[in-house]
């Protein structure tokens, strides 16, 4: 099932402080720059795989066990977001 | 853990004593995917191996399918805790496939199309434990469960078996393929619940 | 909003009510909770007895006030895990695990000024009705319009409240797009939406609409595409998908 990266609101809420769905990532693999909420994601899947809606590269990768969550980014080159007060 | 939901039972499963800890027993065949199903016709379709001083041998799809195959059963374990016995696959033993490689490398990183790679020891390749499928259950194998081919190393954990699989790449030292980057376990042994990164 | 990590807690049933034959709508006590932007979604999580769990996400229905209870709109699908209990076990009084509310992007926001358009599909008009209903909430004056896609008539939720809203504020128009069974006397044969439909009744891309389009991944896609190719901004589209067809 093909879903987005609001999808993963939830895990990145529990990892970081704030909303990442809004956070701006620029693609590794080809440059492409967007919103996390816009990232495809599939699923069911050992763990969560969010590709550039462009070249479909994985740009994120997060990882539950019970205790940890591992979040691997070396598909964005960057990540930008706004310091705003609400959400 | 979390409370339980009065009335919840999910999905049809039992727990049994001969499965690796943690996991529950399985009826129907799980569809896990991480990207797009990818798409490959057989007549562009090959599998190589790279030993680690570049030398490479591939097999198109009428080479591949001429080898001697075997017809196996064997249990099968996922990460995402299932478990399903007694699957029944067609495939090329890596005995085969590696007989004529010249190769000290001890691990091997497997690549797909679509990009997604995992590594094994050559070790967990040989000796009757991993073979390329390209049948399950007496059928071609689908799409949607990594046809034409896969990888399939029943001892570890599922994600080892690579779907959609075209090739090796032996390696002298272990490096980390799409999973294990992301935090699992390098290994994954299921007996000995290695599911992540520090188990 | 305190900025802090968040962790799952256990909401309580306080109330259900059935919106169409498959769609329920369960209304939470959750203790605590901080209040929510309409757009926003929580996840569910069930664990059976022997540790077994699955998890799913549910868009919240209901606008956020002081005190008040959350409402999630279940639409059960037929081969579901999660959504055949929430929508057939689930009862007052019965506890579920929590997370959220969670998703700042997809989420509309009183402060914007421009007009809205909200295309849905399905149970993709979940969020957006939440967004409605806090435009009433707040008397906001920007200009709404829903297109709502959905098989049959007996499958569109909150039609009664939609046609009040609707007869309440000139502000707020609802086109309904029927893809198996129309009703009596509807002027077109049943159709997917498509682009007459959306240039007929969405906004056109010079008013610069904030557009949300939620639904099945397919239906997104489409839709999404007609608003590029109207002409819309393809940074006033947001968009989020449900999965299935």
């Amino acid at each position: 099932m093909e879903l987005d990266g609001n999808s993963l609101a939830g895990d990145l809420r529990e990892v970081f402080a704030a909303d990442m769905t809004g956070v701006i990532f620029t693609c590794a693999g080809c440059g492409h720059a967007g919103a996390v909420a816009t990232l495809r994601v599939w699923e069911p899947a050992p763990g969560l795989v969010g590709r550039c809606p462009n070249c479909e590269d994985p740009v994120l990768r997060l990882v539950r066990t019970p205790d940890r969550v591992f979040l691997c980014l070396t598909g964005a080159t960057r990540l930008e977001m706004r310091l705003e007060t609400d959400t | 853990m979390g409370i339980i939901s009065r009335g919840f039972g999910g999905r049809r499963r039992d727990s049994s004593p001969d499965l690796p800890p943690g996991q529950y027993l399985t009826h129907d065949f799980p569809v896990l995917s991480a990207g797009p199903t990818p798409r490959i016709p057989l007549d562009r379709w090959q599998f190589s191996i790279v030993t680690e001083t570049g030398d490479k041998h591939t097999w198109n799809w009428d080479e591949f399918t001429a080898l001697p195959a075997e017809e196996i059963t064997v249990d099968i374990h996922c990460v995402t805790k299932w478990s399903k016995l007694g699957t029944g696959w067609k495939g090329v033993s890596l005995d085969t496939l590696l007989e004529d490689v010249e190769s000290a490398a001890d691990y091997a990183m497997a690549h797909s199309y679509g990009g997604y790679t995992t590594n094994v020891p050559v070790e967990d390749l040989l000796d009757g434990k991993a073979w390329i499928a390209y049948e399950f259950d007496g059928e071609p194998l689908h799409p949607e469960h990594g046809g034409p081919a896969r990888l399939l190393i029943p001892h570890l954990y599922f994600w080892k078996s690579a779907k959609w699989v075209n090739g090796l790449r032996m390696m002298p030292e272990d490096e980390p393929g799409f999973w294990e980057a992301a935090g699992y376990h390098m290994y994954g042994d299921p007996w000995s619940e290695q599911r992540y990164h520090g188990d | 909003m305190k900025n802090r990590r968040i962790n799952w807690r256990v909401a309580t049933v306080a109330d259900a009510r059935w919106e169409t034959s498959s769609a329920r709508t369960l209304v939470l006590d959750v203790p605590d909770w901080p209040g929510h932007l309409p757009g926003q979604h929580v996840d569910i999580r069930l664990t059976a007895e022997d540790g077994y769990s699955a998890q799913r996400s549910y868009s919240i229905a209901s606008a956020w006030s002081e005190g008040g209870r959350v409402e999630l709109t279940v639409q059960r699908l037929a081969d579901g895990e999660v959504s055949p209990y929430l929508t057939d076990v689930v009862e007052k009084g019965d506890q579920l695990e929590l997370r959220g509310p969670v998703g700042g992007w997809f989420v509309w926001r009183e402060k914007q000024p421009a007009p809205v358009l909200l295309i849905g599909g399905g149970s993709g008009v979940v969020p957006l009705m939440a967004m409605i209903r806090a435009r009433g909430q707040v008397r906001g004056r920007q200009p709404f319009r829903l297109i709502y896609s959905v098989r049959t008539p007996e499958d569109a939720c909150y039609a009664d409240e939609l046609r009040r809203r609707v007869r309440d504020d000139p502000g707020l128009d609802v086109h309904f797009v029927y893809t198996r069974k129309a009703p009596e006397g509807w002027p077109v044969p049943p159709k997917r939406i498509d682009v007459a439909t959306i240039n007929s009744h969405g906004w056109p891309p010079d008013f610069q609409p904030d557009c949300f389009v939620c639904g099945p991944t397919s239906f997104v896609e489409t839709a999404a595409d007609i608003l590029v190719a109207l002409g819309h901004d393809p940074t006033k589209i947001r968009t989020e998908r449900f999965g299935g067809a």
